[in-house]
């Protein structure tokens, strides 16, 4: 049944659809904007496919690409973890108890 | 000895990263966790790319390492420096260079392709395609937002004439040019379909005003994701697919939040061009007076209440008053004044805009309450301050059936005994209608910068 691997690649690509919306129906407005920068962080996933890229032997516009990639996807990827990290010490249920 | 197995190795790894993406997206959903769930995401995301230099694909390290190093000092450096109240435009800019990431590796993958002069399956060619589009839209779309949000352009919606045909047009030539480029490989072709597609994400977002802005955000955030997916898919790479379907979804969700905040569809928010339309509404309340408020007189009203409630806006972000709005609530609370925030889902220009501004200033978080939360408390309070915000608090939403924002829905603040509006003039907001809440009695204009204008109500209520 399963000798495609784009199917199985399909099925994943739509089960994680799903529980993504399952995971994050209820978030309080308070976590709206580190919940966006935080997934913002994650979907510079794509640093896998960069590394991917840079590290094979492909010719000059392979390396060039490659190391473009890498820097975009990890500027996304430490920027945005590091950012988000940040801004969610500033929240604090009361000051003086912390 | 036995060969070891690295495809199966990375595989292990890849599903702890997944189990650390999901479990740290679901924590970051909660007050209490939040943090710790980013931490581990950042942890998933840094053995996902650990393990993937196992990948027998790779034979050479140089480019990598001065790569990571390179972006990782322009990220350190860019997410330390940023000013909280230029958070939007940062978070436009790392999504934007995300889905340039992931539009520059479905590229590279159909030119190394495009060179071994087999056939391209079909799927593959499908989801480069894709996901250069995407990642392309996101880039483009994401610098369109990022200048408006940090106001090198306009942030009123730019429109020109034919604008929806043009950008209908858009559409049909890329998928016209996908549709050749999956039967028949071709790099001239593919050049022409990246700049269309880069044109077409500022055909997407010029047209969108600023108001709007935490819909486009949290939209492209979620493009953002899809692209990594479709790169995913291009490289064959579960993990890429994996997490960007879940920042996919997870944007989606917000931006479901933010169209309802707003009583909208996504339909009309991306070809609706709002502000334009309505700014005609304007004009027929020329012989309305509003009663301007000396600083003394609002002083006494405030620091003589029992109950006040605080609504910023973007304009508190654009006077970066938040501090000098703490201390002033801060004030009025050891004066024995019972003082809440109420923030509007879509105040300001990013979700949760004004819950950073004022958590930034170290403004508690349970004095914060929601639409639901704090509506029916306004006939109940003394006082209301409105901080350089509009549209969240005008009463045609309510009262208006012909109004273009009539749906959306307010907070109630015209209810309460008193409202002090600070506002830099009486210019109409961004949908360019006119706030009847303005001319009301018991309303009073401090008109003015926001920080200047909260800085004299300091002095005001310690002299009383």
């Amino acid at each position: 049944m399963f000798d495609s691997p784009t199917l199985i690649q399909l099925y994943i690509f739509v089960l994680a659809v799903f529980i993504g919306f399952d995971l994050i129906t209820k978030v309080p407005p308070t976590l709206h904007t580190p919940l966006m920068s935080g997934s913002n962080a994650i979907s510079g996933i794509t640093i896998l496919g960069a590394v991917l890229v840079a590290g094979r032997d492909d010719g000059l516009l392979g390396v060039i690409l490659g190391f473009l990639a890498v820097v975009l996807a990890t500027i996304n990827v430490v920027g945005g973890f590091m950012v988000t990290d940040r801004m969610l010490q500033m929240f604090r249920k009361d000051p003086k108890s912390n | 000895m036995a060969e070891i197995n690295f495809d199966l190795i990375i595989a292990a790894f890849y599903l702890v990263s997944a189990i650390l993406f999901f479990y740290g997206l679901k924590q970051l959903g909660s007050p209490a966790t939040a943090k710790s769930g980013n931490r581990l995401a950042a942890l998933g995301m840094l053995i996902a790319v650990v393990v993937t230099l196992f990948d027998r694909e790779i034979v050479r390290f140089e480019v990598i390492i001065a790569g990571v190093v390179v972006g990782s000092l322009i990220g350190v450096v860019m997410s330390r420096k940023i000013k909280m109240t230029a958070m939007p435009q940062l978070v436009a800019v790392f999504n934007g260079l995300g889905g340039a990431g992931s539009a520059v590796v479905a590229s590279a993958e159909y030119f190394r392709l495009e060179g071994l002069e087999t056939n391209i399956p079909i799927e593959i060619s499908i989801t480069i395609m894709l996901g250069t589009l995407i990642g392309a839209v996101t880039f483009s779309g994401s610098m369109i937002a990022f200048t408006k949000l940090q106001e090198i352009i306009g942030g009123s919606p730019f429109i020109f004439p034919l604008q929806k045909i043009v950008t209908a047009l858009a559409f049909l030539v890329i998928a016209a040019l996908i549709a050749l480029l999956v039967i028949e490989p071709n790099l001239q072709l593919f050049y022409i379909l990246v700049v269309i597609c880069l044109l077409l994400g500022v055909l997407l977002v010029i047209p969108i005003g600023g108001a709007d802005m935490p819909v486009v955000i949290s939209l492209l955030n979620s493009y953002s994701g899809v692209a990594a997916a479709m790169a995913g898919f291009a490289l064959g790479n579960v993990m890429l697919i994996i997490a960007g379907s879940l920042v996919g979804a997870a944007g989606l969700i917000l931006t479901q939040i933010m169209i309802k905040a707003m009583n909208r569809s996504i339909f009309n928010v991306l070809f609706g061009a709002f502000g334009a339309s309505a700014a005609t509404a304007t004009g027929e309340s020329a012989d309305k007076a509003v009663r301007e408020a000396s600083v003394e007189d609002a002083a006494i009203s405030l620091g003589y209440a029992q109950t006040a409630i605080f609504v910023p806006g973007y304009g508190l972000a654009v006077a970066r008053a938040q501090h000098q709005l703490k201390d002033l609530a801060e004030l009025l609370g050891a004066r024995g004044v019972d003082v809440r925030y109420a923030i509007h889902p879509v105040a300001g220009r990013m979700p949760g805009h004004m819950n950073v501004l004022l958590a930034e200033a170290d403004v508690p978080y349970d004095q914060l309450y929601d639409l639901d939360e704090i509506n029916s408390r306004f006939s109940e309070t003394d006082i209301v301050v409105v901080i350089g915000a509009n549209d969240v608090v005008n009463p045609a939403a309510r009262d208006e059936a012909g109004s273009p924002i009539y749906g959306m829905p307010i907070l109630e603040v015209d209810k309460s005994r008193q409202v002090l509006v600070l506002k830099r003039s009486l210019s109409p907001g961004f949908a360019g209608l006119d706030n009847e809440l303005f001319y009301k009695d018991n309303t009073m204009m401090l008109f003015g910068d926001a920080s200047e204008s909260l800085a004299n109500l300091i002095t005001g209520v310690k002299e009383l």
